[in-house]
């Protein structure tokens, strides 16, 4: 099927529903990988112990957090730009599930800290610009379900998601921008990761899954907008024809 | 598996992850199950798109 075809909402779903099963069983399989590693192959920390077994799941759910935003700001300009219908119903359902991975970065963050940094939460420029992201997700939230008109609370939902996307640079750079207890960037960074591979290993195993696991519940949430969508449009023609 | 003195936290953050995916999980299925139903029972009602026949296009 060549790729502009995908364009098409009919097209997309029917590519969805062939791909959804293949994902879902390489997903299971990823993150049982990942698990493995993560709780039973990676060694404790020198210094942090077995706490380090957090990282596992806060990092890659900070990226996430971080890349599905991204993700809702290029869709934004689907929306603005070319005002596909792909696009909204990409970032309409992105953004439920960019809330939960951020939530979840927060409060695995905030698990992690108590015991290595003594408390759970600092006003520092990592902390804060992360939560900052959280309420913006919520903000994205509320507009989708307060607007009722699908293309004006796409465009609405798209303005912020653009004006949103300048906090994400800020997240990346806090740690070197302002004094934090927060660690510097130690996989994505230049010269390296700074992690022992023993450790390193098991994150991006973890990484991996929850990327393939984002992907699985984004084209089924995607799936679920189109359904959604359909009923509406079946519902406003219901109203008309008893009208 | 030694999870230390922290072990409490460790299992927290698990379990936390375990409930806020498990969540996202359900709610996506559901979801579908609600939106299936009802186009399911609009269509059923002889309510179709104009572009083509139920349950084809968008």
């Amino acid at each position: 099927m060549p790729l502009i075809d995908l364009a098409n909402p009919s097209r997309f779903l029917a590519f969805i529903e062939r791909l959804l099963p293949w994902l879902v069983v390489a997903t299971a399989f990823a993150l049982m990988v990942g698990v493995y590693q993560a709780l039973l192959v990676a060694p404790d920390d020198y210094q942090q112990g077995a706490t380090v077994k957090i990282m596992f799941i806060h990092v890659p759910s900070a990226w996430l957090a971080m890349f599905c935003w991204g993700l809702m700001s290029v869709a934004a300009l689907g929306t603005l730009v070319w005002r596909h219908p792909l696009a909204d119903v990409a970032a309409k359902a992105a953004a439920p599930l960019g809330t939960a991975f951020t939530f979840l970065c927060l409060l695995t963050g905030s698990l992690w800290g108590r015991p290595m940094w003594g408390t759970y939460w600092v006003w520092d420029g990592r902390l804060t610009s992360v939560l900052v992201l959280f309420l913006m997700y919520l903000g994205v939230l509320a507009m989708w379900r307060t607007v009722e008109d699908p293309s004006r609370a796409a465009r609405a939902a798209a303005i912020l998601s653009l004006v949103g996307a300048v906090n994400l640079p800020i997240i990346k750079f806090s740690v070197d921008w302002w004094a934090t207890l927060h660690q510097p960037a130690s996989v994505f960074r230049i010269g390296g990761p700074t992690i022992h591979p023993t450790i390193l290993v098991p994150l991006l195993a973890m990484g991996i899954a929850f990327v393939l696991l984002f992907v699985t519940l984004h084209l089924a949430a995607m799936r679920n907008e189109i359904l959604r969508r359909r009923v509406r449009t079946l519902r406003l023609r219901f109203a008309q024809a008893g009208a | 598996m030694h999870l230390g003195p922290y072990a409490g936290f460790i299992v927290a953050a698990y379990s936390a992850a375990v409930v806020v995916i498990g969540a996202l999980v359900g709610w996506i299925i559901a979801d579908h199950r609600i939106q299936t139903r009802t186009l399911d029972d609009l269509e059923s009602r002889g309510m179709t798109r104009r572009s083509s026949s139920p349950r084809e296009a968008a």
